[in-house]
């Protein structure tokens, strides 16, 4: 535990230092808020049409039309921007060499692995934190429902859990972040949109490729709706991708 | 205090060490050397418990280091060949997170800190980022993490390479104190570092040990023969028969000529007994003028080139 806690410090720290952190949570929180204004200002324009309509009136609402469409832009643009977070994780340290003294520290390896982790999801959850500014501004002008809001956060959280643990097993596959990055992306990119082959594909097999589908599994969330299988697809992809991060910093140090 | 059994490592076809076995006693230093590319950082790497062995096992400090890796890196202080230290880290954060990872609790790790700073030099240092430190400074800030927590067991690879002479006779000195506290391996293909700071020398070519003993014993037992510089003033031709008809000369050689003119000889006599006394009487007792007879040794140069190659003949 203590030695989980001394790596994720360093972790955030170096975040913090080198301008990754910075960067990306900027330009997130830029993306997304741009997105944010342009979906209330087109809520505003169907509000003044649906005065002369009462009938269209009763389907307006703002936690869901607005907020809860934000939250999951936030799950969308981080596919782009999270391997941006994960690629120097494990690149970097075998790059520069400091992974041999790394794992000569007195730690397990589960240690070194959970602290990474847990360091780059904490910057995550930082960025989902700020972005809690655009439900609260819409906050003062409507009253929204807060029961959505927090689904569609807790589904975008699980959703970047996964992509974190996934892009921190491609870390480990290379010494260049570059490459990282652009194996988590097609990774990404993969589990994403495997959900529209599932068109094409035989009815058994459709199946199969929709459950695959993070996007498939991200959409309840976003409705307001909590269902055991999506958290469970999210905290299972999450924890598989840690186990095999383990497996291969083992065979890191066998291959030396 | 180390010990190591029949090791051996394969990355892949290639072999890196070949049933590697030495031992090291409680409070020795011991020099690692051999050529490039002999297997001196994969050894190192092993012992550290950063990679494991193909086969063979290894002992530090009373615990195996492929069971037992925890305990073995608790008391294991490493310093990697390149001395690989997060740049982004200034060097009082840097041993300040090494002290954590190191299990040194917080109420202690200022001390710690501050000793290990004082001791290798780099207080002055303290606030600069490790980025923008030479690569002197840098070294000894790599010793310093290896040192934090006193670990019974330093495993310091080349830990003087790239730095200036005055610095590398600091750093000789501070490894020289930790003698006796602490057990010292160190590679390095500086010989006279051997001679200067080891007590015992390993050296090993091609992933096999070729010699284990103190640098005056390895000198002492590959020389064939004795040698003996010497300097007389008078006629060249008579001293040289002289020296040959001596019993126990091997060989006799002209070497030029010091800058008064007197001429230089080397003498090679044989290995059983002491000649110089002898080719001192024999030349006063003629009437030359001795000016200069001292026993010739074989330097660590030598006696490395002469191992290594007489490995790779044996060999072929």
């Amino acid at each position: 535990m203590r030695s989980i806690y001394a790596v994720f410090k360093r972790e955030v720290k170096a975040y913090f230092t080198l301008p990754i952190a910075y960067v990306m949570v900027g330009g997130l929180l830029f993306i997304v808020g741009w997105l944010y204004y342009l979906s209330f200002r087109w809520f505003l324009g169907v509000s003044f049409e649906s005065m002369r309509n009462p009938m269209m009136a009763s389907d307006l609402d703002i936690s869901s039309m607005v907020v809860g469409a934000t939250i999951s832009t936030i799950g969308v643009v981080s596919v782009f921007t999270l391997p941006l977070l994960t690629m120097r994780l494990w690149a970097e340290e075998k790059r520069s060499g400091t992974v041999e003294l790394l794992l000569t520290f007195p730690l397990r390896d589960s240690s070194i692995v959970l602290g990474k982790f847990f360091a780059g999801l904490a910057v995550y959850v930082a960025l989902l934190l700020l972005s809690l500014l655009y439900p609260l501004l819409a906050g003062l002008y409507a009253h929204l429902d807060p029961g959505p809001i927090l689904a569609g956060y807790l589904g975008t959280f699980l959703l970047g859990a996964t992509l974190f643990a996934f892009g921190f097993l491609c870390s480990t596959w290379t010494e260049n972040q570059i490459v990282a990055c652009a194996i988590a992306w097609a990774g990404f990119l993969f589990f994403w949109l495997i959900g529209h082959a599932a068109d094409f594909a035989g009815s058994d097999l459709s199946k199969v490729l929709t459950q695959l589908s993070f996007a498939k599994h991200h959409e309840n969330f976003a409705k307001g709706i909590i269902e055991t299988q999506d958290v469970a697809y999210f905290v299972l992809f999450t924890v598989f991708c840690l186990f095999l991060t383990l497996r291969s910093i083992e065979s890191t140090r066998w291959r030396g | 205090m180390i010990e190591v059994d029949h090791l051996s490592k394969y990355y892949g076809p290639v072999t890196a060490i070949r049933d590697l076995s030495f031992s090291v006693e409680p409070g020795e230093i011991l020099g690692f050397l051999g050529p490039n590319g002999a297997g001196k950082t994969t050894t190192m790497r092993i012992l550290t418990g950063f990679m494991p062995a193909s086969s063979g096992r290894a002992v530090v400090a009373g615990y195996d280091v492929f069971a037992q890796a925890l305990e073995v890196r608790q008391r294991v202080g490493y310093l990697p060949e390149n001395v690989p230290l997060y740049r982004e880290m200034t060097v009082s954060s840097y041993l300040h997170f090494v002290a954590e990872v190191k299990g040194i609790t917080r109420r202690e790790r200022p001390r710690k800190v501050g000793e290990v700073m004082e001791l290798c030099g780099v207080q002055d240092m303290e606030r600069r980022l490790i980025g923008n430190l030479s690569k002197g400074y840098r070294q000894r800030v790599g010793l310093a993490q290896a040192l934090l927590n006193d670990p019974p067991v330093l495993i310091l690879d080349e830990p003087t390479v790239g730095l200036d002479p005055r610095q590398i006779i600091d750093i000789r000195q501070t490894i020289k104190n930790l003698r006796n506290d602490h057990t010292v391996i160190l590679s390095t293909h500086i010989l006279p570092e051997v001679s200067m700071t080891c007590d015992r020398v390993v050296i090993i070519n091609d992933g096999q040990v070729v010699a284990v003993d103190t640098p005056d014993n390895l000198t002492e037992r590959t020389q064939p023969y004795r040698s003996i510089h010497l300097e007389v003033q008078g006629p060249e031709e008579a001293v040289l028969a002289h020296l040959q008809g001596l019993p126990g000369v091997l060989a006799v050689a002209k070497n030029g000529a010091n800058p008064s003119g007197a001429a230089v000889y080397t003498l090679s006599t044989t290995k059983e007994r002491d000649m110089r006394a002898d080719v001192a009487r024999a030349i006063v007792q003629q009437g030359w003028q001795l000016l200069e007879l001292r026993a010739v040794r074989l330097s660590l140069e030598e006696v490395f080139v002469q191992l290594v190659t007489e490995e790779v003949e044996a060999h072929a």
